[in-house]
């Protein structure tokens, strides 16, 4: 029974992607599609709610004796991550009914759509490093199809750069996998565990560690390794780069949190110093780089960036209260940076353009618009008492409480500087009145106003609200997934039977 | 054996990065190729070669006899190639797409072509004069 509740959120994006394949694109396929992301939410919900009552929950493919078969592991980070990936699913997809993309539509967007959420719930729910390298393949290549779908020459422009600098990524993943395999004989995440804290490895897993620390930081985009997400993200359209912002960067920060509490557990300094400059560069640089940019996707990109550095904070102190920290904002971050691209749709639409040159007035024309900008905007920025703010908090508190202040002053400054940034747009996007080289609304709006499109953006909006409002759920379900972190012994026991060789 | 296997791998990972520095796209996706390669017989490597000994159980025999071939490396591989193929044939069609639509495979070019708005330019259903907005970003 069990092993039906971990592979579900699996089946139900493959079931959804066939169906929405064969039945072509029309207004009834984008409903399909609309049910099979709240399936998946549902599926999530039901997930996160048995790992809360009973504990981690393990399916073995195929009944193979663990370890030799590919393992699905469900615990607390796991679950919350596959039922946030079902809200943006939702969210995403409900956009897509609200404001449909036709010829993307005509060239497959719906299927491509449901590939992705399965590469990415199979990332999450994995027990096996293989077939975490294959899930990070389905994602991909699901993403480089939806990247370029719409055929304009920035898109393709954007989808060399970021297929490029991805394969290259994909294969330092492979060969850190190969370098692992070789000195500890198994690919099982919970057996390598094993393995490497009995030290029965036969030779040094340092080489490896950094390798796989090397392409998941590729993925998750931090510094110097994230070129590729600023020149990509803004080329393409507006549902699929919040489903990107939402969803591809945490994949990486999951493995690299994933693989860097369970399988190198036994932190040396070399990977602490190395996660400390990367978590403290990360912050810094993405932050100056929005701030440099006058383009609403491009400042966003670059604070998808800068953000993931407040996630990786979590792995450079390696406390209880800092992968506490870690976790709250992974879940935060992903439902306001999807929050934001879909606003920026909505932005598009209204003044036909993101150039903050040409934009204006929006305030007046679009007050609810405005409110469901700044809520996003402001948590992101983390003003209390909306999520971003718990979410800093947390990690202030983390780097205080490890007396490492420079770290709390690095993440208070460009809390400060992201501030700065939303500030900017609310400037000149909403508030300063519409420049006269900017032609009225296209005929869209003119007939319906925002109408329906409001509708997933306010869900988001009420997710951070509620998730700031009512912190102790969200506050609980990151402290229990980081004792699970910090204690990797439930997690073997759980995958291996507890009658550990 | 080891060794010269070792010696290989050094080699397509060398030509590779050499490679992937170039500013032609069609050399980077030939470095992204040749990389590939060397990773999946690091992969291969990292099983253990075993000579002459394929990992096939005998007739009769529940499990593997004497020093096999280590099966596990191998379907790994297998894996790593085919999906390696799935990407490599996409690579290759969207640089031929690329060239097609800006004349170029140089990524010089290219790093300016793509600026702007570009998401209205065919998929959004805004239909509007770009060039100003494209002039203006470059």
């Amino acid at each position: 029974m069990t092993a039906w509740i971990v592979a579900l959120p699996l089946i139900v994006p493959i079931i959804t992607a066939l169906a929405t394949f064969f039945l072509g694109p029309s207004r009834f396929t984008r409903l399909v599609s609309l049910a099979g992301a709240a399936a998946l939410l549902a599926t999530g919900v039901l997930l996160l709610g048995t790992v809360w009552t009973d504990g981690i929950q393990v399916a073995s493919m195929g009944s193979w004796t663990l370890p030799f078969g590919i393992a699905l592991v469900a615990d607390h980070l796991a679950a919350a991550m596959v039922l946030i990936t079902g809200v943006i699913g939702v969210a995403v997809a409900g956009y897509a009914v609200a404001a449909p993309d036709r010829s993307r539509e005509a060239r497959g967007y719906a299927p491509l759509f449901h590939v992705l959420l399965l590469g990415v719930a199979g990332a999450f729910l994995t027990g096996d490093l293989f077939n975490l390298y294959v899930w990070f393949e389905v994602m991909l290549i699901a993403s480089f199809g939806l990247l370029v779908l719409g055929r304009s020459t920035g898109e393709l422009v954007g989808g060399v750069k970021y297929v490029v600098l991805n394969l290259i990524g994909t294969l330092l993943f492979l060969l850190g996998l190969a370098l692992l395999y070789g000195v500890t004989g198994t690919l099982n995440m919970a057996d390598l565990h094993r393995v490497v804290a009995a030290g029965e490895a036969s030779g040094s897993v340092v080489p490896a560690a950094l390798v796989l620390a090397l392409a998941f930081g590729a993925k998750a985009a931090v510094f110097p390794l994230f070129f590729w997400l600023p020149a990509s993200y803004h080329t393409t359209g507006f549902a699929i780069s919040a489903l990107f912002a939402g969803l591809l960067t945490k994949v990486g920060v999951y493995a690299l949190i994933r693989v860097f509490t369970l399988v190198f557990a036994a932190q040396s300094a070399l990977t602490i110093g190395v996660f400390w400059s990367v978590a403290v560069l990360t912050m810094v640089v993405g932050v100056l780089g929005a701030a440099s940019q006058g383009e609403m996707r491009r400042i966003l990109s670059f604070h998808i960036v800068s953000q993931i550095g407040y996630m990786i904070v979590g792995l450079a102190l390696f406390t209880p209260l800092a992968l506490t920290a870690a976790v709250f904002y992974l879940l935060h971050h992903m439902v306001v940076k999807a929050n934001l691209f879909l606003v920026a749709g909505v932005v598009r639409r209204l003044c036909g353009s993101l150039d903050l040159k040409r934009t204006g007035g929006l305030v007046k024309r679009s007050p609810w618009l405005a409110v469901l900008f700044l809520i996003p905007a402001l948590s992101l920025a983390g003003v209390p008492p909306l999520s971003g703010f718990w979410a800093k908090f947390l990690v202030i508190e983390a780097s205080i409480d490890a007396a490492d202040y420079i770290l709390a002053g690095v993440a208070i400054g460009v809390g400060l500087l992201t501030l700065f940034s939303m500030i900017k747009i609310w400037n000149e996007v909403f508030w300063k009145a519409s420049p006269s080289a900017m032609t009225s609304g296209d005929e869209w709006t003119a007939s319906r106003g925002v109408g329906t499109v409001a509708l997933p953006i306010a869900g988001l909006a009420a997710t951070t609200l509620l998730i700031g409002l009512t912190v102790s759920p969200a506050l609980t379900l990151a402290e229990r997934a980081s004792a699970e972190l910090m204690n990797p012994a439930g997690y073997v026991a759980a995958v291996l039977g507890g009658h550990t060789p | 054996m080891e060794v010269w296997t070792s010696m290989a791998i050094a080699a397509l990972v060398a030509s590779a990065v050499y490679l992937l520095t170039d500013r032609n796209l069609v050399r980077v996706l030939l470095g992204i190729v040749l990389l590939g390669n060397g990773v999946n017989l690091a992969l291969f490597l990292a099983g253990d070669l075993v000579r002459g000994a394929p990992a096939l159980i005998p007739e009769g025999a529940e499990a593997p006899t004497g020093m096999g071939a280590n099966a596990l490396p191998q379907a790994l591989v297998l894996t790593a190639i085919v999906i390696g193929f799935g990407l490599f044939s996409f690579a290759l069609s969207l640089i031929y797409r690329t060239f097609r639509q800006t004349g170029s495979i140089n990524s010089d070019d290219l790093a300016t072509a793509g600026d702007g708005d570009a998401a209205s330019a065919n998929g959004s259903n805004v239909v509007r004069p770009e060039s100003a907005e494209r002039k203006e970003a470059a």
